[in-house]
């Protein structure tokens, strides 16, 4: 695939690009260097760098103390960095699979999420869990789902989902600053794995130096005047795809970058949609109760006069099948997008 | 440790008479002075006071939902304590936690809830302190109901292969819920969980508190000496129903009895007697403690209900900026406590 990249608006002026995931681990790098106090700890993140290259090198810098591989055990290591970030360090924890939450929901949202408001706001839990999300790889059911509406829906955790390298580094700055629990959701497809080949657009010029990106502000990653589209991770390539084929046939679509789903830009999607006045929501997640549901419903409750048009593409309700033409059958391609606008802008 | 005990136990009794008001003859579990589901620990004494005795504040204590007996020994705030079993904006968490909840980061004390999960946080508390070279340690108590729970195992195992300094204890009062122990599980010594995990395992029978501050002294020591993690397994007795309003009809009456005969409290008293200490001087001991106790109650129930709008705040440490116009009233509190910062 190409790797060509992209300029967005916020990819300043430097000629060094990054995939994702070296933007990531540079960030990760640069935090633990300044503070001791964070660490990284997860299945596979020292020797073997993240099954996903989301610490590669650490280990060499710092260390099996501050790399840490552990035992597979979720529900121990992640309730391990509550423990620790409740002491007042700042662990970042990693859930290899995000399909894999359920063997330790309860430290997450029981725990983790909880136990600052629990505490009548005594303890804070500054620690960040990354977790790998999405499919679009043919790995089934149990390996390729997405659930930013899972954690965005659970109050007490933020939930970032970065869709450049540009994004994923400011975006990791921030997340490892924070004071509360952070859930740093990355799409294996955007990382820049070599046996993972992204799309391009990830790929994008990153400053050296550290940066941070404030959590709850969108980004438009493509102006537009006919309609808007609202999208997050991967599919925001997608949509910036499916826009520039329509360029040709004279419709303008705007696509916004949601970048945090907790806390979510509401201000950005309402001036959007009051400029379009038609939205279309994408999401790699479920349909139904999720991310597409609520960004629709924000609309309406702030803008709705100037709607004249709505309409969403997500998962429709069935876990991610097998088959390569199952997947893409219910995985929101370019074309489906194009074809969701095109009828919007009608 | 004798103070400590007599304490919880008129503690527990005092929180009976007050949860019962308003909620006779009729029981409504949401009326009267306190609110929601009461765990209480009467029996349970020698566990807390003999393990606790031995920790300092920087410690770290997780209790599991039937906590105050061990909160007691680690000197969490009773009046703040009490303060938030009422529900009152003075509590420990601001009404936000109530009794299963109980949160004190002066002490390092936090509870969960959810059975076996304040193990893995009494582990990441260890690993902190492993990390930054202190000799504090973490105690993580949990019920013989929960040995059967991933969290105790996963726990077990990750503190062992990084020889993190804390220790498991165990609280068998026979019963979970209405489970009787040999139902769930066919191992009746539960310390000797620990020789899966290649740590130490200790059992102390007969509600013996002398025998759990030898046993306590023995893990808490090798922990801080940074050897590692140990299980000790504590014989406890419910004394009373697994809530309050658990009318125990499952429970056999024979039980109950042999539950009553065999009390912590009295046999230590009777120890303490034999090593020459007086009856008034145990008296003496009593006393103050029922006063404090008192005091902290009569305090409690003067404090003020929460502010209805104090129920936006605290969902994060550090609010969204833009949460006005973020469409949740959760994030609403970005000028009262935006300021608190990460570290305790």
């Amino acid at each position: 695939m190409a790797t060509e990249s992209r300029d967005f608006t916020e990819a300043t002026e430097t000629d060094r690009e990054l995939t994702m995931s070296r933007a990531m681990v540079e960030a990760i790098a640069w935090e633990m260097r300044e503070n001791e106090e964070v660490f990284y700890m997860g299945e596979d993140v020292a020797d073997y760098g993240g099954i996903f290259s989301s610490t590669t090198g650490l280990l060499d810098e710092f260390g099996r103390d501050r790399v840490m591989d552990v035992p597979i055990s979720e529900t121990a290591f992640l309730g391990a960095a509550v423990g620790a970030a409740q002491a007042g360090m700042r662990p970042i924890a990693e859930l290899m699979f995000v399909d894999f939450f359920g063997v330790a929901m309860d430290q997450i949202y029981n725990n983790m999420a909880k136990n600052t408001y629990m505490s009548g706001g005594s303890f804070s839990v500054p620690m960040v869990l990354t977790t790998a999300v999405g499919g679009t790889y043919n790995d089934a059911g149990q390996h390729s789902q997405t659930l930013y509406g899972t954690f965005a829906h659970l109050p007490g955790m933020k939930v970032v989902v970065p869709s450049t390298a540009y994004d994923a580094k400011g975006l990791m700055h921030s997340a490892i600053r924070d004071d509360d629990p952070v859930v740093y959701m990355f799409h294996k497809r955007l990382m820049g794995l070599g046996w993972m080949p992204s799309p391009p657009g990830p790929k994008t010029g990153v400053p050296e130096e550290d940066y941070t990106i404030p959590f709850g502000e969108a980004d438009i990653k493509r102006h537009g005047s006919d309609v808007t589209v609202v999208t997050l991770g991967l599919h925001v390539h997608r949509a910036l795809d499916a826009a520039s084929q329509l360029e040709d046939d004279g419709i303008d679509a705007e696509v916004v970058d949601l970048r945090t789903l907790v806390p979510l830009d509401t201000e950005t999607i309402l001036d959007s949609v009051r400029k379009t006045g038609k939205l279309l929501v994408v999401d790699e997640d479920y349909q139904s109760f999720g991310v597409t549901g609520e960004i629709i419903a924000r609309a309406a409750e702030g803008a709705l006069d100037d709607l004249s048009a709505v309409k969403r593409l997500a998962i429709p309700d069935v876990p991610i099948p097998y088959a390569r033409s199952l997947e893409d059958e219910v995985n929101p391609g370019t074309d489906d997008i194009a074809a969701a606008i095109r009828e919007l802008h009608e | 440790m004798y103070e400590q005990m007599v304490t919880a136990r008129y503690y527990e009794e005092r929180l009976q008479e007050e949860y019962l008001v308003g909620k006779q003859p009729a029981f409504d579990i949401s009326a009267g002075p306190i609110p929601g589901e009461l765990h209480l620990a009467a029996g349970h004494e020698s566990s807390g006071a003999g393990v606790c005795i031995h920790l300092r504040d920087d410690d770290t204590v997780t209790a599991p939902h039937r906590p105050h007996h061990i909160a007691i020994a680690k000197g969490v705030d009773l009046k703040k304590m009490t303060a938030e079993i009422f529900g009152r904006e003075t509590g420990l968490c601001r009404g936000k936690g109530g009794h299963m909840h109980l949160f004190d980061p002066d002490v390092n004390f936090a509870c969960s809830g959810i059975i076996a999960q304040g193990c893995p946080p009494a582990v990441g508390a260890a690993m902190a302190a492993k990390k930054r070279n202190t000799d504090s340690v973490a105690v993580a108590f949990l019920g013989e109901g929960a040995i059967d729970q991933g969290g105790f195992l996963e726990s077990l195992n990750l503190a062992a292969v990084q020889d993190l300094p804390v220790v498991f204890v165990i609280e068998d009062n026979d019963w979970a819920i209405s489970m009787p122990k040999d139902r769930v599980t066919d191992v009746e010594d539960g310390s000797r969980r620990a020789l899966g995990f290649d740590m130490p395992g200790e059992r102390v029978d007969s509600d013996d508190a002398v025998a759990v501050y030898e046993a306590a002294e023995r893990a808490i020591m090798r922990a801080r000496d940074g050897n590692g993690p140990s299980l000790i397994e504590v014989q406890v007795h419910r004394r009373m129903g697994h809530f309050m309003g658990d009318a125990e009809a499952y429970r056999p009456e024979a039980d109950i009895e042999r539950a009553k005969q065999r009390d912590s409290i009295e046999r230590l008293a009777d120890d303490l007697r034999a090593h020459g200490v007086e009856d008034d001087e145990l008296d003496e001991i009593r006393e103050r403690a029922h006063e404090r106790v008192d005091e902290a109650i009569a305090w409690a129930k003067e404090q003020p209900e929460p502010d209805p709008s104090t129920a936006y705040e605290n969902v994060f440490t550090n609010p969204p900026a833009q949460a006005a116009t973020d469409g949740g009233a959760n994030t609403s509190d970005a000028s009262s406590d935006g300021d608190e910062g990460g570290d305790q």
